[in-house]
């Protein structure tokens, strides 16, 4: 089987001229506008309600825009983004620790393993100064010094405390920040909400994108709706895996019905494995919980030195436990951003060294900060992730170290976009963890907050205007229009052919078969021999899901499984691509690990020569090989170099 | 250790039709799995006989989301007590229990189907004051506000509501007093939120009382919540409500 495909065409990125700090400015000022009176004349779509989405939806309904905003749980309060529980970055300097936005810059693209943009990254950093201003402005209750300061921590791969946080549910508090702004603008009349409605299709015409398909899934309605542009904000992909921390409902429809329609998906082979995950218990299991790594702030991580001690944790003295990571990294420790971590922590387990019943985890242990700070700190700091942790295991981190291990957690790859966040077919934008654009290979702890809040408040609605300014006087396609009954024709086509296959086994248990596959051979570790497997196991396991699989019910109501079947038949396309993507990648770069290319003592190697670029996948039609395309990645500041946070 | 369990669960096709019981045995079950893992179960044992699966609302599965939340044995999110239904884990039960499970019980609740009902309301209340207005783009240096650390504690304690409707369910009046005083005290502690405390507070409690029922002090409400979130701030909602009433409101420039 041959994957060599040819670059086609190189993308172009329409990165602004100039010297890197001034970009952002100087595009701006040349950016077309938007004037207030006329804003009301544009419809706007926009999917998806987290960070990304929500705060997009509130801000353009507050410029003036006719603000269309859809998501599938039942109230736009409810979107993933709300489960982040560490932190979001900004580059305030207020620990007077060095910081600033070049070396936030810097961090986030050392961090990423120099596989993404560097015109983007700067301009996140640029902006989160602004984010943490405006989430103060609305009410967000940061966590806060005695004099009435903010106060900050650390995070993964920086040698600085620029995260902000409230305590361990700042997605929560900042998400609530995003969705109360966009109730005060549905209130107002220029956001329509739609809740409990999944987008389905994407509608293009000449080209552009000008509207969706989507079903209300409490009466099962297929509705048509028009618009000058569509945003995109539906995060990531990481239930492909079955088991993640994502929310059971994430899933990569809108994005892959976009794809479908044209749109390129970047990099999907990069995903991130998060390393303080509870570890999986039993069959039963349906999620994976993440322990957020602020807990590396004051964990830490160790094994027994010898493989088979069974004492319990308490019963093992210092002498007898590997500090593998202080012990391998001495200065980022305990703190190594998360592939790095994640990597470690398997390398242990898969040599015998793995702690708890299934020899399936590593121990994070806070005996040392309990009796440095006392018990007060510690809880005031984590007792709510302290409190989950007992509630699923039924063991108390007080008392005993917690046991954890990786996980699938975030989805670096996305569909990809232009600096504008605008993707390849125009009129469609592309916002947060769905797009591919700032966290190249791997993302560090508390951007992906910063990432969808950066795009939503003040990225997405400064380009949309950009775009929509040239479309001022035209009205948005007509929904009788060919190009939506077609769409809707797909939707209603798709919906029928699940409910009357009616063969022998559920949506879920072709899932769980998916995810397997992709975690054995395309999880952590990957190599040629294991993907090559993976993608006839995944073929073969796809055509056996649209002959076999039973959807039960009807389509006119409320049908969990008949979402979910939707769902699942596009993670196997995702999935093949997934895999795809990881055999041609003939390196190892953040969170893409190709065993065949690592240095000696088993870091990632990568190849600048060959592979410094975006791959952006077209699709290429049912059953054919997709087509690849390339956007070279230009490094003029940050000078690749092989990491070291040693 | 495994569990064998007998469920009775609501079934009910549409908003449409009356409902009624029905029973499942649950063989098997894992005691570390969770609640919603139970239900997992049976749906699979339901799709292999033909049957429609039930249908219940969950998303993240780690208790921040506020989607999921049946009601168990006669309590909001079950028996464990400041939990959502999905941290519920299966040790607080033994084998050969009988659990009843049903949908939140409120008129400003109904049900859409089986376990799933709509709670639009709460999202209502919000609209109607739960925020500060501050246009992306116009705020100043973070720093610049100072807020006392008591405040902003307090302030994130009623924050952390996740919006789940427990509280609703556990009132014997379906009243939405802690869900709404949660968001007002949030914002009405915080110096950011002074200059539409008085509005806020009126606006959202008028509009509660548009949907729910009121309040008569049972408490229940505080007890079910998975958040623990502390009656008090109902007390600090009435006394900023009947302040907001006596305040001479035009003279604040607000009237």
């Amino acid at each position: 089987m041959t994957l060599e495909t040819p670059a086609r065409v190189e993308l172009d990125a329409h990165i602004p001229e100039g010297p890197l700090a001034d970009k952002w400015q100087n595009h701006r000022f040349k950016m077309k506008l938007v004037a207030p009176q006329n804003r009301r004349r544009f419809d706007v779509i926009v999917v998806g309600t987290g960070l990304g989405g929500g705060a997009a939806a509130a801000t353009l309904g507050e410029m003036g825009y006719n603000v269309k905003s859809f998501c599938f749980q039942d109230s736009p309060r409810r979107a993933h983004s709300i489960a982040a529980q560490g932190g979001i970055n900004a580059a305030k300097n207020y620990k007077n620790d060095g910081d600033s936005v070049e070396r936030l810059f810097y961090d986030t693209i050392k961090g990423g393993d120099y596989r993404s943009r560097e015109a983007n990254v700067y301009r996140l950093a640029e902006v989160s100064t602004n984010i943490i201003d405006q989430c103060v402005a609305q009410g967000v209750p940061f966590a806060r010094e005695y004099g009435g300061l903010l106060d900050n921590r650390s995070f993964g791969g920086a040698q600085v405390a620029r995260t902000f946080y409230a305590r361990g549910q700042t997605g929560q508090q900042l998400l609530l920040g995003a969705y109360q702004a966009l109730e005060k603008q549905i209130d107002a009349g220029t956001v329509t909400m739609y809740p409990r409605h999944e987008m389905l299709e994407l509608v293009v015409k000449d080209g552009r994108a000008c509207g969706i398909i989507a079903r209300n899934l409490v009466t099962g309605e297929i509705t048509r709706h028009t618009a000058h542009a569509v945003v995109l904000a539906t995060g990531g992909y990481g239930n492909v895996f079955f088991l993640s921390t994502n929310a059971k409902g994430s899933n990569v429809t809108a994005a892959w019905r976009a794809h479908r329609k044209g749109a390129y998906f970047a990099n999907p082979c990069y995903t991130q494995i998060h390393p303080t995950c509870i570890p999986v218990s039993g069959d039963y299991q349906s999620k994976l919980t993440l322990m957020s790594e602020s807990l590396r702030n004051d964990g830490r991580i160790w094994v027994p030195k010898d493989k088979d001690d069974k004492r319990s944790p308490d019963q093992i003295p210092e002498s007898d436990r590997d500090y593998y990571l202080e012990r391998m990294y001495p200065a980022f420790a305990n703190l190594v951003p998360r592939d790095v971590a994640s990597r470690a922590a398997k390398r242990m387990v898969d040599d015998g060294y793995g702690v708890g019943e299934l020899k399936n985890g590593v121990y994070l242990d806070f005996q040392d900060a309990i009796n440095r700070l006392g018990r007060d700190v510690i809880e005031a700091r984590y007792g709510n992730l302290f409190e989950m942790y007992e509630n699923i295991t039924g063991e108390d981190p007080y008392k005993v170290p917690m046991r954890i291990y990786p996980a699938v957690h975030y989805t670096m790859g996305g569909l990809w976009v232009d600096y504008n966040l605008m993707s390849n077919v125009p009129g469609l934008f592309v916002i947060g963890e769905a797009n591919f654009s700032d966290h190249g290979a791997n993302r560090l702890g508390a951007s992906a907050l910063m990432q969808g809040l950066a795009d939503g408040y003040f990225v997405l609605p400064a380009t949309l205007s950009n775009y929509l300014a040239d479309m001022l006087g035209t009205s948005p396609e007509p929904v009788d229009d060919p190009a939506f009954a077609e769409a809707e024709q797909e939707v209603r086509d798709r919906v029928d052919t699940f409910l009357s296959i009616n063969g022998t086994h559920s949506v879920d248990w072709f899932h769980r078969k998916l995810g397997k596959t992709l975690w054995d051979y395309c999880g952590m570790g990957r190599n040629a021999e294991g993907l090559k497997h993976a993608l006839k196991e995944v073929q073969q396991l796809r055509e056996q899901f649209w002959t076999d699989v039973r959807v039960l019910g009807e389509s006119e109501s409320l049908n969990q499984s008949l979402e979910r079947a939707g769902r699942v038949a596009d993670f196997f396309e995702l999935g093949e691509l997934m895999v795809r993507d990881a055999l041609h990648r003939e390196e190892s770069c953040g969170g893409h690990f190709r065993e065949e290319h690592q240095t000696p003592d088993g870091e990632a190697l990568r190849n600048d020569d060959d592979f410094a670029y975006v791959g952006a996948w077209e699709y290429g039609g049912p059953g054919k090989e997709p087509c690849l395309h390339k956007e070279e990645l230009v490094f003029e500041h940050a000078k690749p170099a092989q990491r070291s946070y040693k | 250790m495994a569990l064998d369990l007998t469920l009775r669960v609501w079934r009910q096709s549409s908003p449409q039709d009356p409902g009624r019981f029905e029973t499942y045995e649950a063989k098997d079950i894992n005691e570390d799995s969770s609640f919603l893992e139970l239900l997992d179960v049976v749906n699979e044992q339901l799709i292999e006989e033909g049957k429609e699966p039930i249908a219940f609302d969950h998303d993240c599965r780690e208790g921040i989301c506020g989607s999921c939340g049946v009601v168990i044995n006669g309590r909001p999110h079950g028996p464990a007590g400041h939990t959502t239904t999905c941290q519920l884990h299966m040790r607080h039960f033994k084998t050969g229990d009988t659990i009843t499970v049903e949908p939140w019980r409120a008129s400003a609740f109904p049900v859409i189907k089986d376990l799933v009902v709509d709670r639009s309301a709460l999202d209502g209340i919000v609209q109607s004051g739960g925020y500060i207005t501050a246009p992306t783009g116009a705020a100043r240096d973070a720093n610049s506000i100072l807020v006392p650390k008591t405040a902003s504690d307090t302030a994130m304690d009623a924050a952390e509501c996740i919006g789940c409707g427990a509280c609703v369910a556990a009132c014997p009046n379906g009243a939405a007093q802690l869900f709404t005083a949660a968001k007002v005290s949030h914002l009405n502690l915080l110096p950011q939120g002074q200059p539409e405390r008085w509005s806020r507070v009126t606006q959202m409690v008028d509009t509660m009382e548009d949907y729910f029922g009121s309040c008569t002090n049972y408490g229940e409400c505080e007890a079910a919540c998975p958040k623990a979130i502390s009656i008090d701030f109902i007390a600090m909602m009435n006394k900023d409500y009947l302040a907001a009433k006596f305040k001479d409101q035009r003279r604040q420039g607000q009237g």
